[in-house]
C-alpha cells in the first residue's frame, strides 16, 4: 500500500512538472504583447520598453520560467501584470465562487443521480426505468451553457426569482451569495446528474447478478434491504470513479457557465487573462487546474484501493 | 353569536387597517426616488488607475466620478471646468495658467493643491512613465507653482490640442501618497469615491460627501461587467441593471424600444469605423486602387447589416457631429461598375488576392464579412482571418503586416494620426503634415476648424482607408432615469449628473 502512494505522490509532481514545461512553452508561442495590450494603439516605443522591464518582460525566457517555476516551488504564483496583485491572492478570491459552485453542483448531481439511478434499476425494464432513462439521455444532450439559458428564461426573465447573473460578493451575505449560485449549479449539475445516473443504474444491476447478493436473496433479505445493503455499497467504487472524472469536468464547465452567468470564478479569470496575455495569471491557473485534476484522480485511485483490495493482491 | 361577529368585525378592522398601512408603506416607497444606479459595461477594467493603462473600462468607471483632471469633456464634447475653476492661455500659446478649486480634498482627506498637479504631470512625462497616453504630456517643458492653488505650465512648442489633451482621464490628477496604490484602491477629488470591487464582477462607488463641488443626486453606483450579449439582454430584461452603455448588441434594440419600461437612447462617439488599408503594399499603394475599394462599398447596407441602422456614414477620418467636420461621404458613390474600370485602369482587369484581418468586436467581425461580398462584387477576392485583439495589435498595429483590416478608432480628435510617420497605415503626405504642423500652432478655433477640413478633404481624395461609420453610442435605460450621457466624446460613464425621476 505504502510503495502504491509512493508511486502515485511521485507520478503527480513529475505530471505538475511537465505541464508547468507545457503551459510556459505554448505561451511564449501565442503572438500578442502584454504590455503592448495594457498601452493600447497610442503607446510610444520608451513608454513601451519602461512597462516590459517593469513587467520582466526583457528578460531571456529561460530566466523567466526559472523565476516562474522557482516561485511555484515555493508556493508563490508571481504578480499578476494586469491587476498589478499577487496571482494566489487572485485565485483564492476566485475560489470563493468556483468552489462553492462546484460543490453545491456536485452535491446536486449526487443527490438527484444516486435516487434516481437505484430506482431504475430496481424498476429495471418497467416505466419507471424508461423515465429515467429518458431524462438521462435529455441530460447528456444538453450542453450545460444551453440549460442555462433555459433557466435565465424561466426563472429570471419570466419568474423573477433568481438574477439573471452576476456575484454580489459574499460580504454582501450568505444569502444573496447562494441566490446567486443556484442557477448555475444546477445548470452544471444536470449533465453530470444524467451521467451519474445512469451509471449508478448499471452498476446496481451488475452487481445484482453477483453470489453474495443472490445469496442474500435465498436466505429472505427484502428488496430494498438488498439493494441498499448489498448492492448499493459495491455499486459505489464505478460511481465513485466518474465522480472522480466529473470534478474535473465541473471545472471545465465552470468555465462555460461563468461566462454565461457572468460569475467571477476562476473559469472567468482564466478565460480574461487569455484575453489580456496576462501571461502569470494564466500559467498559474492552468498548473493549479493541472495539479487539482491529477490530485483528485489520484484520491480516487487510492479511495478505490482501499474500498477494494483485489487489484493489489493483498488478499486471498 | 353576538361574540362571534364582534370577533369578526375586530379581526376584519385588523386586516383592513393592516392593508392601509401596508399600502401606505409602499406609497411612501413609491414616492422615494431611487438613489442608487446599477451601470452595465461589456469589459471589466483591468485596475482603477486611469494614468497608467490604455483599457478604455478604466476611464468609463473612474473618469469624472472618481478622478477630475485639470479640465473636463462634458456630455457634448465642449471642455468646462474640473480641478481647475479657470485656466488662461498666453499670446504665443506657450503658457497656461490654472487656477484650482480652493477647498478641493482628495478622498483621504488630504487638500488637492498645486503641488499634487505638478507631481501629477512631472509623473506621466518622466522616462520610466507608463503613462498610456505619454504623448499628450511631451510638449511640456516646465511645470510651476508660484502658490498653492495656481499651476504654471510652459510648453517647448506651440500643441492646439493641450488643453483637450489635459482633459482627459490620462491626465486626471492623483496625489504622491495614493499614486503607488490606485490601481487597486482609488483616490481621487471626484464626487463619487471607491467603496469596494467584487473582482470579475463589480466596482461600488459611493457619494463622496466632502466633495466642494455640485453633490451628485446618487448615493451609491454600482458597475456591473457583463461581457455575454445574451446575459447582457437578460440582465436587463431580468433588472438586474439599471443601463447598459456601449451596447452593442444592436439587433435586441426593437424589442426594448417597444417596452415602455425602458428607454433607448443613440449618440455619437468618437470611434471612426475603418477599412485600414496598408498603403505601403501592392496594390494599396495605387490611389486608384483605394478609390476603387471606395466606390465598391455600400456604407448604408453596411451600416444596416452591422449596426441595424444605428449609424451614420463618414467620408473621412472626423466625427459629424465636432465643429471643422466636412461631409464627404458623397466623393465616392456606391459604383461597382465604376469600381472594376478604376481597377482595370490601375491594371488589375481581373481583380487580386487580398486578406482582411478582423479583430474580434462584432463590428468588426460583421462588417468584415459584408465589405468582402461588396469587394467582391468588384472583382477583389478577399479572404477573412479573424485574430485576437492581443494578436491584433501585436501582428497588424505593431508589426504593420497586414493587407487590409477593420477597426474603430476611438480616441478623441486623432486626425492627426495620419501624420505620423511610423503608422500602420504607412500613409505619407506632405501636404498633411504641414496642415498638422500650422495646426498645433494655431489657437483660433475658426481657423482650426478650416484646417481640419483642409485635411478631411486630403484624406478622402488620397482614399487612405475606408472611411466606413460612426460607432454609435447606444444606451439601454430603465424609464425614468435621467442625466445619462447620449454621446461619447471621450471614454467616460459620467453619472455625476444621473437621477431617478
Amino acid at each position: 500500500m505504502l510503495a502504491f502512494l509512493l508511486r502515485r505522490l511521485v507520478s503527480l509532481i513529475v505530471t505538475v512538472w511537465l505541464a508547468t514545461i507545457v503551459v510556459f512553452t505554448v505561451l511564449q508561442l501565442v503572438p500578442g504583447d502584454p504590455a503592448l495590450l495594457m498601452l493600447g494603439v497610442n503607446a510610444q516605443p520608451d513608454t513601451l520598453a519602461a512597462l516590459r522591464s517593469q513587467m520582466g518582460l526583457d528578460q531571456p525566457i529561460l530566466t523567466r520560467y526559472l523565476d516562474w517555476a522557482g516561485g511555484l516551488a515555493r508556493g508563490d504564483l508571481g504578480v499578476s501584470l494586469t491587476y498589478a496583485r499577487p496571482v494566489a491572492e487572485l485565485v483564492a478570491e476566485r475560489l470563493t465562487v468556483t468552489l462553492p459552485l462546484a460543490l453545491l453542483s456536485l452535491a446536486i448531481s449526487t443527490v438527484l443521480a444516486l435516487p434516481l439511478g437505484l430506482y431504475a434499476a430496481a424498476r429495471r425494464g418497467r416505466g419507471g426505468d424508461w423515465a429515467v432513462l429518458g431524462f438521462a439521455q435529455l441530460g447528456v444532450s444538453m450542453p450545460s451553457f444551453w440549460i442555462a439559458i433555459l433557466l435565465i428564461l424561466l426563472f429570471s426573465l419570466t419568474l423573477h426569482w433568481f438574477p439573471a447573473g452576476g456575484f454580489p460578493g459574499w460580504d454582501a451575505g450568505i444569502g444573496p451569495a447562494l441566490h446567486a449560485l443556484v442557477l448555475p449549479a444546477l445548470a452544471l449539475a444536470v449533465p453530470e446528474a444524467a451521467i451519474l445516473a445512469r451509471v449508478t443504474r448499471t452498476a446496481v444491476l451488475d452487481t445484482l447478478g453477483e453470489d453474495h447478493v443472490r445469496t442474500a436473496r435465498a436466505k429472505g433479505v427484502g428488496r430494498t434491504a438488498v439493494l441498499l445493503r448489498h448492492a448499493l455499497p459495491n455499486a459505489l467504487i464505478p460511481v465513485a470513479t466518474v465522480l472522480g472524472l466529473q470534478i474535473s469536468f465541473l471545472v471545465a464547465g465552470a468555465v462555460v457557465v461563468e461566462n454565461v452567468f457572468t460569475l467571477p470564478g476562476l473559469g472567468r479569470l482564466l478565460y480574461q487573462a487569455i484575453g489580456q496575455r496576462d501571461l502569470i495569471v494564466v500559467q498559474g491557473v492552468v498548473v493549479l487546474l493541472a495539479l487539482f485534476v491529477v490530485a483528485v484522480s489520484a484520491l480516487v485511485d487510492i479511495a478505490c484501493a482501499l474500498a477494494d483490495p483485489r487489484p493489489k493482491g493483498v488478499s486471498s | 353569536m353576538s361574540t362571534a361577529k364582534q370577533r369578526f368585525t375586530q379581526r376584519f378592522t385588523l386586516a383592513a387597517i393592516a392593508g392601509l398601512a401596508l399600502a401606505a408603506a409602499s406609497q411612501a416607497a413609491l414616492a422615494q426616488p431611487r438613489t442608487d444606479l446599477v451601470v452595465g459595461m461589456a469589459l471589466e477594467p483591468p485596475h482603477l488607475d486611469p494614468t497608467a493603462g490604455a483599457a478604455g473600462a478604466i476611464k468609463e468607471v473612474t473618469y469624472a466620478n472618481l478622478f477630475e483632471p485639470l479640465l473636463r469633456v462634458d456630455g457634448e464634447g465642449k471642455l468646462v471646468p474640473g480641478l481647475a475653476e479657470r485656466w488662461t492661455v498666453s499670446e504665443d500659446g506657450l503658457t497656461y495658467r490654472f487656477t484650482l478649486r480652493p477647498n478641493a480634498r482628495f478622498h483621504d482627506g488630504t487638500a488637492a493643491d498645486s503641488a499634487d498637479v505638478k507631481f501629477t504631470l512631472d509623473r506621466a512625462r518622466a522616462a520610466e512613465s507608463v503613462n498610456a497616453q505619454k504623448a499628450y504630456f511631451a510638449p511640456i517643458a516646465k511645470v510651476e507653482t508660484p502658490d498653492p492653488q495656481t499651476v504654471v505650465v510652459t510648453l517647448s512648442r506651440p500643441d492646439g490640442l493641450f488643453l483637450f489633451h489635459m482633459a482627459s482621464g490620462d491626465a486626471a490628477i492623483v496625489a504622491p501618497e495614493s499614486a503607488p496604490t490606485n490601481k487597486q484602491k482609488p483616490v481621487g477629488t471626484g464626487p463619487f469615491k471607491f467603496d469596494r470591487w467584487v473582482a470579475g464582477d463589480r466596482v461600488v462607488l459611493v457619494r463622496n460627501p466632502d466633495y466642494d463641488g455640485a453633490k451628485p443626486k446618487l448615493d451609491r453606483v454600482t458597475f456591473r461587467f457583463v461581457s455575454d450579449p445574451a446575459a447582457q439582454v437578460a440582465a436587463l430584461k431580468a433588472g438586474d441593471i439599471d443601463a447598459f452603455t456601449l451596447f452593442s448588441t444592436y439587433e435586441a434594440l426593437p424589442e426594448f424600444r417597444n417596452d415602455p419600461k425602458f428607454t433607448v437612447t443613440v449618440g455619437s462617439t468618437e470611434g471612426e469605423t475603418l477599412l485600414s488599408t496598408n498603403n505601403a503594399r501592392k496594390p494599396f499603394d495605387d490611389v486608384r486602387v483605394r478609390r476603387a475599394m471606395a466606390h465598391a462599398i455600400d456604407r448604408k447596407t453596411l451600416i444596416e447589416g452591422v449596426l441595424y441602422g444605428n449609424g451614420v456614414a463618414i467620408g473621412s477620418h472626423f466625427p459629424p457631429h465636432r465643429e471643422g467636420y466636412v461631409d464627404l461621404t458623397g466623393m465616392y458613390p456606391y459604383d461597382p461598375a465604376k469600381a472594376k474600370a478604376l481597377l482595370a485602369e490601375a491594371g488589375y482587369p481581373n481583380g487580386f488576392d487580398t486578406t482582411l484581418r478582423l479583430p474580434p468586436p462584432p463590428y468588426a467581425r460583421r462588417g468584415g464579412e459584408l465589405v468582402a461580398a461588396m469587394l467582391a462584387e468588384a472583382g477583389i477576392r478577399v479572404k477573412i482571418e479573424p485574430v485576437e485583439w492581443a494578436a491584433w495589435l501585436e501582428k497588424t498595429f505593431k508589426g504593420k503586416d497586414y493587407d487590409l483590416t477593420m477597426i474603430a478608432h476611438t480616441e478623441p480628435l486623432d486626425i492627426d494620426i495620419y501624420a505620423r510617420p511610423d503608422y500602420y497605415f504607412n500613409y505619407k503626405s506632405e501636404r498633411f503634415n504641414a496642415l498638422n504642423e500650422e495646426l498645433n500652432r494655431s489657437q483660433d478655433a475658426g481657423r482650426r476648424n478650416a484646417l481640419y477640413g483642409e485635411q478631411q478633404k486630403i484624406l478622402a481624395e488620397d482614399a487612405v482607408n475606408g472611411f466606413l461609420f460612426m460607432l454609435p453610442s447606444v444606451t439601454v435605460q430603465k424609464a425614468g432615469l435621467t442625466g445619462m450621457w447620449v454621446n461619447r466624446p471621450v471614454q467616460a460613464n459620467d453619472i455625476t449628473g444621473a437621477a431617478w425621476k
